[in-house]
């Protein structure tokens, strides 16, 4: 997984929202029809678009996000397999402009990205994996493409060694 | 490098020599691996392009880069850059203008080779065996039947690798799902799919690279590899691939975009070496008799709730003792019911990546021809692509359709899923030739039934769920 990161994050601490269900997919987390901007943004309101509204699009009191104990929570508690489904990254921008991402006051589970930890105010504790990479990347708030783009000699040296070796891989740009 | 590449002693899976030629540099928990071929579309290539222009990065190697438009652009006859979805036309000429100025091919509309991108990347021989391929689509694993790691990514990565020409991954896991024996002839590739994820469930291949194969597989064409690669998305694979073969050199000979010449001879020595070597070992094997396999059709809100038509038939809707089954069952409208099969439906839909190309069509033809779509039923084809379209019109599939009561649309996406145009309504019962029944999939409140395009048709002309077998006519087509 790649996370563009924007700002450097360690620690989030805050009510979590359970939406303990199994096999949300990412149609639910933001229903395509909710998708009408060419850019990254403006994808909050159409957030679990499906649950979130009555048909006339008021806020449905049953729904969990809806509910006033639960606004301004950072965590969301999915089931297994959450984000399944279409690759749209509009499901990612969607909540985390929502906020749910974004520390609140009262907190009540705390995740702590360098010790792998998830923390409640019970004093249990639960640790969690993520890819040395993908962690690295939220703590520093560093942007991926400069990353790899500092290897650049590296891979101008693989693809000159790949088109000796597969060089139908490589269109003729004159043939085209 | 060279040596990495040339000299294996331990046998390995077709995903690992795929794999192994393809690591620029490798860490501990994961890889920077070269990218071969992208394909963006309309609904996020624009965000990417544009952003990556925004950051004044240039495209890596823009001759690599392909771009369609299908996922937003409408499919009604006459069409242009305006969509019934409200903003559809700002996602078309945005990505037709950052197309044109990071100068990638872009099959435009009005273009006879635009299409669906999985189905018109083997067409102009884009996708071919052994390269990396990545597309911010999460059917991109359909191409995995030519014999390709192809894999859908986010629109993060689409920049990255735009930029880049490259990835960096975790390695998947790999799994082998064996298909022994033969399928029964009215049991298509869907039907299979369906099968398998019934068995293994909606993240049964969860982190994994599928290789499908025996003997149910290699009997498959490349139609019907292409359907099962596309569903396994549906059991949140990494990716699927399947051992290229003569029918795959065969097919990409004379292919646009495909190595011509001593190229290609060069190619197909290297691709004939595409296969696990005997005694390469799965991280998990799963082993499938073909003669289990029946006609298949969902019930539910994901592709797991699926069953035979002679199960569903039975099925008392399940003891909803969780809540999402409960969510299932009465988003569906099945509580209380006794039977799934032969309730009555509201519409049919042949299309999508999963099943809109030439055999599929075909299939549908066979079961439709001299019969109608049933009284009150809205019945839409959608060919995959421009390619595919004017094939069928040759073989006048066109006039079978459009004889049946079935409208015969222009290439797209269409209404797979609902981008805010176009819908089935709330509450309408559609059987659907696609991918996902998930809630408000095909329109808000409407309750998609997936199946394979022979079930599609039977159901349309029977007015209910029905597979080919209660039409009482089992012909050669329908396979």
């Amino acid at each position: 997984m790649t996370i563009a990161a924007t700002r450097a994050i360690d620690r989030i601490a805050g009510r979590a929202v359970p939406l303990l269900r199994d096999n949300v997919d990412t149609d639910l987390i933001i229903p395509s029809r909710e998708i009408r901007s060419v850019t990254k943004s403006g994808l909050a309101g159409g957030l679990f678009a499906g649950w979130r509204y009555t048909t006339d699009r008021e806020p449905d009191a049953d729904f969990v996000l809806n509910q006033p104990e639960y606004q301004g929570a950072p965590i969301l508690l999915g089931g297994a397999n959450f984000g399944c489904g279409s690759s749209r990254e509009q499901a990612v921008w969607a909540l985390a402009e929502d906020g749910l991402f974004r520390p609140a006051l009262c907190p009540i589970l705390t995740v702590d990205l360098p010790a792998r930890e998830i923390r409640a105010e019970t004093g249990e504790a639960w640790s969690f994996a993520i890819e040395d990479e993908a962690a690295q990347m939220l703590l520093t708030g560093r942007d991926e493409i400069d990353h790899t783009l500092a290897q650049i000699d590296e891979i101008a040296a693989w693809q000159h060694d790949d088109r000796q070796a597969r060089p139908w891989v490589y269109p003729n740009k004159d043939a085209r | 490098m060279t040596m990495t590449r040339a000299s294996h002693l331990l046998p390995r899976t077709l995903f690992q020599k795929i794999w192994d030629a393809h690591v620029v540099s490798a860490a501990d928990d994961s890889t920077l691996v070269a990218i071969d071929r992208i394909w963006l579309h309309e609904r996020t290539g624009a965000v990417a392009m544009k952003t990556l222009a925004e950051q004044g990065r240039a495209l890596a190697a823009p001759e690599r880069v392909f771009v369609t438009m299908d996922h937003v652009v409408d499919t009604l006859p006459g069409r242009g850059d305006a969509t019934m979805m409200p903003t559809g036309r700002d996602f078309i000429r945005a990505t037709r203008e950052a197309a044109i100025e990071a100068g990638v091919t872009l099959f435009d509309i009005g273009d006879a080779r635009q299409g669906i991108v999985h189905v018109i990347s083997p067409e102009q021989g884009v996708v071919l065996p052994g390269v990396t391929l990545v597309c911010p689509d999460s059917h991109t694993s359909t191409q995995g039947a030519m014999g390709a790691l192809a894999w859908g990514i986010g629109s993060t990565e689409a920049e990255h690798s735009l930029a880049t020409m490259t990835l960096r991954i975790e390695r998947p896991r790999t799994m082998r799902v064996l298909v022994a024996g033969t399928l029964a002839p009215d049991v298509s590739a869907k039907d299979l799919a369906l099968h398998v994820i019934a068995r293994l469930g909606a993240a049964g291949a969860k982190g994994h690279a599928i290789e499908f194969a025996g003997s149910a597989v290699s009997a498959l064409s490349l139609e019907g590899r292409m359907t099962l690669c596309n569903m396994a998305a549906e059991l949140g694979a990494f990716s699927a691939l399947i051992a290229p073969d003569d029918k795959v050199f065969d097919y990409l000979v004379g292919r646009p975009h495909a190595p011509a010449g001593a190229d290609l001879e060069a190619a197909r020595a290297a691709w004939a070496t595409l296969f696990s070597d005997e005694g390469a070992v799965f991280d998990i094997e799963h082993r499938i008799d073909a003669a289990d396999v029946a006609p298949m059709i969902s019930w539910g809100t994901n592709p797991q709730q699926s069953g035979p038509f002679a199960d569903i038939a039975a099925l008392h809707a399940p003891a909803a003792d969780d809540s999402g089954l409960a969510r299932s069952i009465d988003y569906m409208g099945l509580d209380g019911l006794d039977a799934v099969a032969g309730l009555p439906i509201d519409g049919a839909f042949i299309g999508s990546c999963t099943n809109a190309r030439i055999e599929d069509l075909q299939a549908a033809a066979g079961v439709l021809a001299g019969r109608k779509v049933a009284d009150g039923i809205r019945a839409i084809c959608v060919p995959g692509s421009g390619e595919v379209k004017a094939r069928a019109e040759a073989l006048g599939l066109d006039r079978v359709f459009l004889d049946a009561g079935f409208e015969w649309r222009e290439p797209g996406c269409s209404m797979c899923f609902f981008v805010g145009g176009e819908s089935f309504g709330a509450g309408e019962r559609v059987v659907s030739s696609t991918n996902r029944n998930f809630e408000n999939r095909q329109g808000p409140g409407t309750r998609t039934h997936i199946a394979s395009p022979a079930s599609v048709a039977a159901s349309a002309v029977m007015g209910r769920i029905a597979s080919v077998r209660d039409l009482g006519v089992v012909t050669e087509d329908a396979r």
